[in-house]
């Protein structure tokens, strides 16, 4: 099941802080994680990825896993460089006050299913 | 037997420390195993374990090079780095064994499974390394119809 990035939003409460593709951007899956090795190894391509890391090597690992939506978690301050990366490669960042796993139960309120990928 | 033409090369230098850049140098690698057409599964291995050797090179080393050689059939990837060397490398490979310090640990990174995706990874994966001098890194990736 495909759900629109806008509509992520809208159930997170989310601020937008780099658009990306948000407009046409769908994701087709979720995951969770503060672990950059776990994510890059375990996320599936198209998931929306959920966390409190804010730094801009998580828009590094997103691009290369082909995340398009990255939702911070708990209000997280957000260094500038990370913003400027994902507005290079047009990833979505959203900034939310929910923890993750509030985050994740709205996600998957929103018929997200969490997806892994098999190595 | 002769050896094979790659079709494409690509040399990059890593920057030790420079989290900013970090991923960069797997990024262009997949683009470039991308535009060759290659499967997204097969590349998706290649860039995992290319990322985690460069990201090495930022957290533990001073400088490195990587370096790539992409074939019709298989992807031939080179990290050489300066940097402490890895002492104990049986120790290493073990999942969840770091040696990275708290704030880096505390970015998401160090958490210990980069040696083991890099494993999991690649095809053939051969570590060469000398306490207080360095590390190399060499992985070859091939891609055949049943293993993308």
């Amino acid at each position: 099941m495909k759900v629109r990035i806008r509509d992520i939003v809208e159930a997170l409460g989310a601020l937008v802080l780099v658009a990306g593709e948000m407009e046409r951007g769908e994701v087709s899956g979720g995951y969770c994680g503060d672990l950059l090795s776990d994510c890059i190894a375990n996320a599936e391509e198209g998931s929306v990825w959920v966390t409190v890391q804010s730094h801009p090597n998580v828009v590094a690992v997103a691009s290369l896993v082909g995340i398009p939506c990255i939702v911070i978690t708990n209000n997280q301050e957000v260094q500038e460089q990370t913003l400027e990366k994902a507005r290079e490669q047009g990833i979505t960042i959203l900034k939310t006050p929910l923890s993750s796993f509030e985050a994740v139960s709205a996600l998957s309120r929103l018929g997200i299913s969490g997806k892994k990928r098999h190595v | 037997m002769p050896e094979e033409h790659p079709l494409i090369e690509m040399e990059r230098e890593i920057a030790g420390g420079d989290f900013q850049r970090a991923g960069d140098v797997s990024s262009e690698l997949k683009n470039i195993l991308q535009r060759a057409g290659f499967p997204p599964a097969f590349n998706r291995r290649v860039v995992i374990a290319s990322y985690e050797a460069e990201m090495n090179v930022v957290i533990h080393a001073y400088r490195g090079v990587f370096r790539a050689r992409v074939y019709s059939d298989r992807v031939h990837v080179e990290i050489d780095d300066q940097g402490p060397g890895i002492p104990d490398l049986e120790l290493a490979f073990q999942e969840g064994y770091s040696t990275a310090p708290p704030h880096i640990r505390e970015m998401g990174f160090g958490a210990g499974y980069g040696l083991s995706n890099m494993k999991k990874c690649s095809d053939v994966l051969v570590i060469d390394t000398r306490v207080q001098e360095g590390t190399k890194v060499v992985m070859d990736f091939f891609l055949s119809p049943s293993n993308s």
